[in-house]
């Protein structure tokens, strides 16, 4: 289907009235992408009836400089270089109806170091358009010249280990339960006891910000007194994520400062505070030596479905753009959505300098990181201590494994709970490194560690047979024998 | 109080068979090999004392468990630590740090607080008074 239709140039073209977007210049299935040019690629439903080409020319043309009709105003400009240019379209495997559209945009539609500018461009108007039942973002690869552009993570997987004293293993974490209601002083008692058990960071929900039940002043301070406490009761650093989300950029400049004032390493922000707010608030963090949390709150919304919205992978490479430090990227084997190849291909993007295209990871494009830090992905929900060897192996040693039910729900307490899951951590990493298949051996591994840890006991007694088997929402749509003409 | 830093901390202290394994790990990755100790494992003590220069040719554990061996019966009052140096592009960082020894009693940390405005609290982490560290 990747042949040209004919595009109409000179006099022609700006006739005033209504031509096909794949006439115009936004269909160029002999153009070549410049390793300058950003590339996105889009999933494209058409309504019945409408010609998928002219479709993904739409796309193009909507995502760039076209509007519904021929303007004589284009001539004004260069409008050839301007136009994104679609240059192939392929039909997505085992789902008939939708196409895979391939969109070169030239890096001079881009402002430096803005992801609002860039999403505002692939994003901003074209989701809507009524020729199309459905659209996704997939896939973008973006120019060693503009990733050049853009800060990266705030510290990075090496210096914020470096800061923690903390290498070798994955570090754990556990968000604090119930999510709403405690008051200050109860909501530090459980920061203070999950850190003094052995995690090295607890974290505050997507929605604590500064309730009635809790101010946001409140929280900091008694969450503090329990990191301090705990940090001189092991002699190890720990940390809190203070959620610093509020209303106004005002308001969280102002809790980040209270919360630097008060010594924490690490704050957090919600994806929900919009990416222009998630970019002030990474310079504020790499000027002030602070680790950034990005909860990805609300993402769900528009990554979950497979025909419509951003992919997450979009989103996570944004992210890194953007530069924050953690940011949720799945469990696979927890309470929330996650296909176990299209998760690998998350970490990659957030931890690799270099993805090569792996359509089975769903990465469709070769990107290069160009030395931008590393962002550490956070594994969260439903996971517990019996899981250890599967989450090691699927999600590796640069990741915080966080255990919010699974250690303030222990039976002996939150103390307890946090021991378990560190005492099963050590374990794992201590056989793994003897060179044991501690994939398979993983329940015996624990078993054994167990016999010296009474709380790894209770913990994997009482979690045993939890699971949470559905089926992935989202999952890749490749033709494995594609791979050499993809 | 049993100090946690390192990678082990929770479990039971290591023994040199276990260690070697760990060692042979950083060696079959390519990494270079350092014991450090000190008398002060504060949390936010960084350097500590370099037993030599770091093991960069090593093929084999059993050096480094020679050079361990030495480094305890010189400072076997003091904590040891083992870590794991990755040179590679990237990263150019300690891959791994555990501790493989611990002296006889454990150095105990205690909060002082300094009480500022709005509630506000300065902490300082500092080693309890009836200590003394080794000379």
């Amino acid at each position: 289907m990747n042949v040209h239709t004919g595009t109409v140039s000179g006099k022609e073209r700006y006739r005033s009235g209504v031509m096909e977007y794949k006439r115009m210049g936004y269909w160029e299935p002999d153009y070549v992408p410049k390793d300058t040019d950003v590339i996105a690629l889009f999933r494209v439903t058409p309504q019945d009836g409408v010609d998928p080409i002219e479709a993904s020319a739409a796309v193009a043309g909507e995502s760039s400089t076209a509007t519904w009709t021929v303007v004589w105003t284009d001539r004004l400009t260069a409008a050839e270089k301007y136009r994104a240019k679609c240059y192939r379209v392929d039909p997505v495997p085992g789902s008939p109806g939708s196409y895979f559209a391939y969109i070169a945009y030239d890096l001079d539609l881009f402002e430096s170091g803005s992801i609002a500018n860039l999403s505002a461009s692939i994003i901003g108007n074209v989701f809507g358009f009524k020729p199309l039942k459905a659209l996704r973002l997939e896939d973008m690869r973006f120019p060693v010249a503009y990733v050049k552009t853009f800060q990266g993570p705030a510290t990075g997987i090496v210096v914020e280990r470096e800061r923690l004293d903390k290498f070798g293993r994955p570090l754990l974490g556990a968000t604090i339960k119930p999510k709403l209601g405690l008051s200050g002083r109860n909501y530090g008692r459980v920061v203070y006891e999950a850190l003094k058990g052995g995690l090295d960071f607890t974290k505050d929900d997507e929605n604590i910000n500064s309730q009635p039940f809790m101010h946001w002043r409140d929280r900091f301070l008694y969450c503090m007194e329990g990191v301090n406490r705990a940090q001189a009761a092991s002699g190890e650093v720990k940390g809190t994520y203070l959620n610093i989300t509020a209303a106004t950029m005002e308001d969280m400049y102002e809790r980040a400062e209270f919360a630097k004032e008060l010594g924490s390493v690490v704050v957090m922000i919600d994806l929900v505070i919009g990416y222009t707010a998630i970019q002030s608030m990474a310079k504020w963090a790499r000027r002030n030596d602070m680790i950034l949390h990005l909860h990805r709150a609300g993402h769900s919304t528009y990554t979950r479905q497979k025909s419509h919205g951003v992919s997450f992978r979009v989103i996570a490479k944004w992210m890194r753009l953007a530069g924050v430090d953690h940011i949720h990227a799945g469990t696979v084997v927890g309470k929330l959505e996650g296909d176990p190849n299209t998760t690998r291909g998350y970490y990659d993007v957030c931890r690799e300098d270099f993805n090569p295209m792996k359509l089975e990871h769903g990465i469709f494009f070769d990107q290069s990181w160009a030395s931008l830090n590393k962002l550490m992905p956070v594994a969260s929900g439903g996971i517990h201590a019996g899981q250890m060897h599967q989450l090691l192996d699927l999600l590796g040693e640069d990741v915080v494994l966080q255990f919010g039910g699974g250690t303030i729900g222990h039976p002996m307490g939150i103390q307890a709970g946090a021991t378990a899951n560190r005492v099963a951590l050590e374990a794992m990493i201590l056989a793994r490194n003897e060179g044991r298949d501690y994939v398979h051996e993983g329940p015996e591994i624990l078993a054994k560690a167990a016999e010296t840890c009474t709380p790894l006991k209770a913990a994997l007694d009482v979690w045993k047979d939890v699971t949470f088997n559905y089926q992935s929402t989202d999952t890749p749509d490749f033709v494995p024998t594609a791979l050499e003409t993809a | 109080m049993k100090l946690t830093q390192g990678c082990f901390s929770f479990l039971p202290d290591l023994t040199d068979d276990q260690i070697y394994s760990q060692v042979q790990y950083c060696l079959a990755n390519g990494w270079a090999v350092n014991i450090e100790f000190t008398d002060d494992p504060h949390p936010r003590n960084t350097y500590w004392e370099m037993w030599g220069l770091p093991m960069f040719d090593l093929q084999d554990a059993a050096g480094v468990m020679m050079e361990l061996a030495e480094c305890r019966r010189v400072y076997g009052d003091r904590y040891i630590r083992i870590s794991g140096f990755d040179s590679s592009h990237g990263w150019e960082s300690v891959r791994i740090s555990f501790l493989v020894n611990r002296p006889p009693q454990e150095a105990e940390f205690e909060l002082v607080r300094q009480e500022a405005a709005g509630r506000s609290i300065r902490y300082t982490t500092v080693r309890k008074a009836t200590q003394h560290a080794v000379p």
